[in-house]
């Protein structure tokens, strides 16, 4: 190999040594095949990092009181030293904005560069869930649309009205994504557009369905009794379409956080993944310029040390344990499979026939491209890395007054452990499976929602502050029910609260 | 392909619309806050920002989330004793609660109050908040006015101070183009004529001399323009515009005899600290005049004012006569007045009556707004009852009774609330 003259490693950086760090970055990134978004580096201040963690990382927003208490939370408990800042941000556009805080020193830097603009670029761009759900071309242009919209409703209808309404959107943020149907990418033109007209429109198909002049025949008025006909999960989708006094603007407002919620849908579902191909690559390219000689000594100590950092799992023992550590997942994941490609053992190659010995970078693309983090790790985890990590399972079920430890990392608890750990990651079994399954047109209009509980675990007890919000969107009664022991719906919040229940 | 931007000098303060959101939606906790404050406070840094804690849990934001109970399985790491139907029992009063639980939080900070800092003026536009500067509708109608001459353009008359040399010497300059240009055309061409003429080889002697005899005459009369004329002069124009005045004097007066105890001063101080605050929001210089009394009236510094004891007896008009004779001496034209006592309700009987005339006749035409306020635990006497009097005629006056420091904050409010109702009636 011939010997490189190293780069600059002094600590301080100038943007002509990122520019230095970048090219060869870009460079073994392409060596490793890392597809990314044009990159767009921009360097901010402490203050500006906290505003970016206000805003959700976004660039542009709509405001809401709530980022501005997330705004003097992140102040406060960075001011007083109990939370250092991250090194960067990065968002899911193209270009692919990464933020740089001028605080770091040059190694952090060029850490962050391999991390954010080729580890996570790449992912935004390969990723199936991102490339389905989110348009990385309109999202800054349709940021800028909602911002805009909302700005100009506050002056149109008043400040606290169009907050009341993004309160009510937010509570139900979360139950605002098509999880099965593909989302249609749009520019800030067509948005623009399209708004005015779908203002028009909406309005006309909710005065149709709501006519109180029974104009149908008999059969189609028992059919539209049941009113959706199956049970609708996207609480603001059906809002939005729905609503019977929701004035046009709020319409759209719904639909903005509903696109919001939609685009970091994948984001939540991707973390082990996201953030691990991220570690990886910025591990894998610092220690390829490494061995070209390119980085010092001196850069490299001061890399190990940020990198296992990030990478650290604590024990479920340890004071600093908060969960598993997605980084140190991902991490060891990836570098497991490309260990598994390389240098298989017996076990691997039972385990993983068809990629034990194969080629480790293509592996790793299709890994990266076609999974999640619930598939993946069901796909991949292997019994060495449970090893490795110590894993246990406990089983608590609320009736004992014990917990129990129902697998641990040995040749009967392999699986029981994969299972459980990818299901820990399934959205489906984190957030509450709440859904509309009626919408009583002919009568009272009382929307009814149905709570069906995960293993038994039940509602938190927000659901009656959330189902203010509803109220405040439907503007009519809503009751969420859940199904009881016999698997009859029993009410268990209403809204407003009437007295008598069993009326 | 990549490109750095450096962002760090550009959009500072983005959050600031969000906070300003967040301070607008929970402005009452935040008031509550504030009026908390402004009594437990010291004095001197009352012109400072203040902390504001806020329950936590009027801050929540409602999600749909699993809560405690059902059935849960978890993977941990590094386990170092356990093995398969290991059985560890729950700790007791604590039900379902596993290692490492506690997902469904909806936050993951603690239960402590919302704690943050406001700056001073956000401190102080809440803590003023619906408090408009008393009278000020009147004083729209008399408000002490101030004129002051500011540059208008330019003028063709004026005085000689006022000339503008350059604006002048430009006019100078363009007549003198204009007016010369067709002279010293027809001079350029019969110096060419001329030329032509000599080189000739011919002689030419008349036309020769013609030509002589119209250059020279051209010349002259090229010279005849005058360098400047009354038509070029530029004086600068001045114009007078009305300001409103922007300076005001507050009277402090108080009662320093032997029956106010340094408690009572206290609750005075604070008092006139507000209303100092309060001023200086609308003010931009504003005079103090301390004036404190007994049986005789004395001029002092803030010091001295506050914290020098006196003993005696206590003879309010003797504080009045001297404010009004310091308005007659150093405040007479264009300041906006303000007065404010403080006393513990004594004085002198026969003294009252004459109380009331000074204030009646030379204090409160010229005052915008004079207010007392009575530090007691007791029943009010005589000085009371002849400022009811007053109080029922002028509506620039206004006078309450406070017992304890928790009372001034609220006192201070109803004393400069918004539109004072008996304004309109009068």
């Amino acid at each position: 190999m011939t010997i490189n003259k190293p780069l600059d490693d002094n600590s301080d950086w100038t943007f002509d040594k990122l520019s230095l760090y970048q090219k060869e970055i870009a460079r073994v990134a392409e060596h490793y095949r890392l597809d990314t978004y044009a990159n767009q580096i921009e360097v901010i201040t402490t203050e500006q990092m906290m505003d970016a963690y206000a805003s959700i990382g976004m660039p542009i927003g709509y405001n809401h009181w709530t980022f501005g208490k997330k705004f003097i939370q992140t102040e406060q408990t960075y001011k007083r030293g109990h939370m250092g800042l991250a090194y960067e941000i990065v968002i899911n556009s193209n270009p692919c904005i990464s933020y740089l805080m001028e605080e770091n020193t040059m190694t952090m830097q060029a850490l962050v560069i391999a991390h954010a603009c080729y580890g996570h670029n790449s992912f935004f761009k390969g990723n199936y869930l991102f490339k389905t759900w989110t348009d990385a071309e309109s999202i800054i242009d349709y940021q800028l649309f909602s911002k805009n919209y909302i700005a100009i409703c506050e002056e149109k209808y008043g400040i606290s009205d169009v907050e009341a309404t993004l309160d009510a959107c937010h509570a139900l943020m979360n139950h605002g994504v098509d999880r099965y149907k593909r989302p249609q990418k749009i520019s800030l033109d067509e948005e623009l557009k399209r708004q005015a007209e779908r203002e028009r429109y909406i309005q006309s198909q909710i005065n149709t369905l709501w006519r109180t002049i029974p104009s149908e025949s008999e059969q189609q008025k028992q059919k539209s009794s049941s009113f959706p006909s199956e049970p609708q999960e996207n609480i603001l989708y059906f809002i939005e379409k729905n609503a019977p006094l929701l004035k046009p603007w709020q319409r759209e407002i719904v639909r903005i956080v509903r696109k919001t919620s939609q685009y970091f849908y994948p984001q939540k579902q991707t973390q082990v993944m996201n953030e691990g191909w991220a570690c990886f690559w910025h591990y894998t390219i610092i220690n390829h310029l490494y061995d070209e000689g390119l980085v010092t000594e001196k850069f490299m100590l001061e890399f190990l040390h940020s990198h296992t950092s990030v990478i650290a799992q604590p024990s479920y023992n340890s004071d600093y344990y908060s969960g598993i550590n997605p980084y140190a997942l991902g991490f060891n994941m990836f570098i497991d499979i490309r260990r598994i490609c390389e240098q298989p053992t017996e076990e691997d190659k039972q385990w993983f026939p068809t990629i034990a010995g194969s080629n480790w970078l293509d592996t790793l693309h299709f890994a990266m491209e076609n999974f999640k983090d619930e598939s993946f790790i069901s796909q991949y985890l292997s019994p060495k890395l449970m090893r490795d990590f110590k894993f246990f399972h406990i089983h608590d079920d609320e009736k004992n007054d014990y917990v129990e430890i129902a697998a641990i990392h040995n040749e009967v608890g392999y699986k029981k452990i994969r299972e459980t750990l990818s299901s820990q990651y399934n959205l489906s079994n984190l957030e509450t499976n709440i859904q509309i399954i009626n919408a009583n047109i002919r009568g009272d209009r009382t929307l009814t929602l149905r709570h069906i509980p995960h293993q038994n675990i039940p509602l938190g007890d927000s659901s009656a502050e959330v189902l203010k919000h509803l109220h405040y969107l439907w503007q009519f009664n809503v009751k969420l029910v859940q199904p009881n022991d016999k698997g009859v719906d029993e009410v268990i919040a209403y809204c407003p609260i009437i007295k008598d229940l069993a009326s | 392909m990549a490109n750095f931007i450096d962002r760090r000098l550009n959009s500072k303060n983005k959050s600031t619309v969000n906070r300003q959101r967040f301070i607008r939606r929970y402005k009452s906790q935040i008031k509550k806050s504030v009026s908390d404050a402004i009594n437990d406070r010291g004095v001197t840094d009352v012109d400072t920002g203040e902390n504001i804690i806020i329950p936590r849990k009027d801050l929540s934001e409602p999600v749909f989330h699993q809560g405690k109970g059902g059935i849960k399985d978890k993977v941990h790491p590094g386990n170092d004793q356990f093995s398969t139907g290991d059985r560890i029992n729950k700790p007791k009063g604590q039900q379902s609660q596993g290692i490492g639980e506690g997902d469904a939080s909806d936050s993951g900070e603690g239960n402590d109050d919302f704690a943050f800092s406001i700056s001073k003026e956000e401190y102080l536009n809440l803590l003023f908040e619906d408090l408009e500067l008393p009278n000020l509708e009147k004083n729209q109608l008399n408000k002490l006015v101030e004129y002051k001459s500011v540059r208008s353009g330019f003028c063709t008359e004026g005085v000689p101070a006022n000339i503008d040399i350059v604006k002048s010497l430009q006019g100078s300059i363009a007549r003198r183009i204009a007016m010369t240009s067709s002279k010293r055309k027809e001079l350029r061409a019969a110096k060419e004529t001329l030329a032509v003429l000599k080189n000739d080889k011919h002689d030419h002697i008349i036309e020769i001399n013609d030509l002589i005899t119209k250059i020279d005459l051209l010349k002259e009369r090229i010279a005849h323009i005058p360098f400047i004329d009354t038509f070029d002069m530029k004086f600068r124009s001045f114009s007078r515009q009305a300001i409103p005045t922007s300076q005001a004097v507050m009277f402090c007066l108080m009662d320093v005899s032997g029956s106010m105890d340094q408690a009572t001063k206290d609750i005075a101080k604070r008092f006139y600290i507000l209303l100092y605050l309060f001023l200086t929001r609308t003010y931009k210089t504003i005079d103090v005049v301390y004036i404190r009394h007994h049986t005789q009236a004395k001029e002092v510094d803030e010091q001295e004012f506050f914290y020098s004891q006196e003993t005696g007896g206590t003879i309010a008009s003797s504080a009045l006569e001297l404010m009004a004779k310091i308005v007659d001496e150093r405040y007479n034209t264009n300041w906006n007045i303000y007065g404010a006592q403080a006393s513990d309700g004594d004085n002198w009987a026969d003294d009252s009556p004459y109380c009331q005339k000074i204030l009646n006749e030379k204090i409160l035409p010229k005052a915008r707004y004079f207010s007392y306020i009575e530090i007691t635990q007791r029943a009010q006497q005589s000085l009371w009852k002849n400022y009811q009097e007053i109080e029922e005629k002028q509506a620039h006056f206004a006078m309450r009774h406070i017992k304890t420091v928790d009372d001034i904050y609220p006192v201070f409010r109803e004393l400069f609330k918004k539109q004072l109702t008996k304004l309109h009636n009068a």
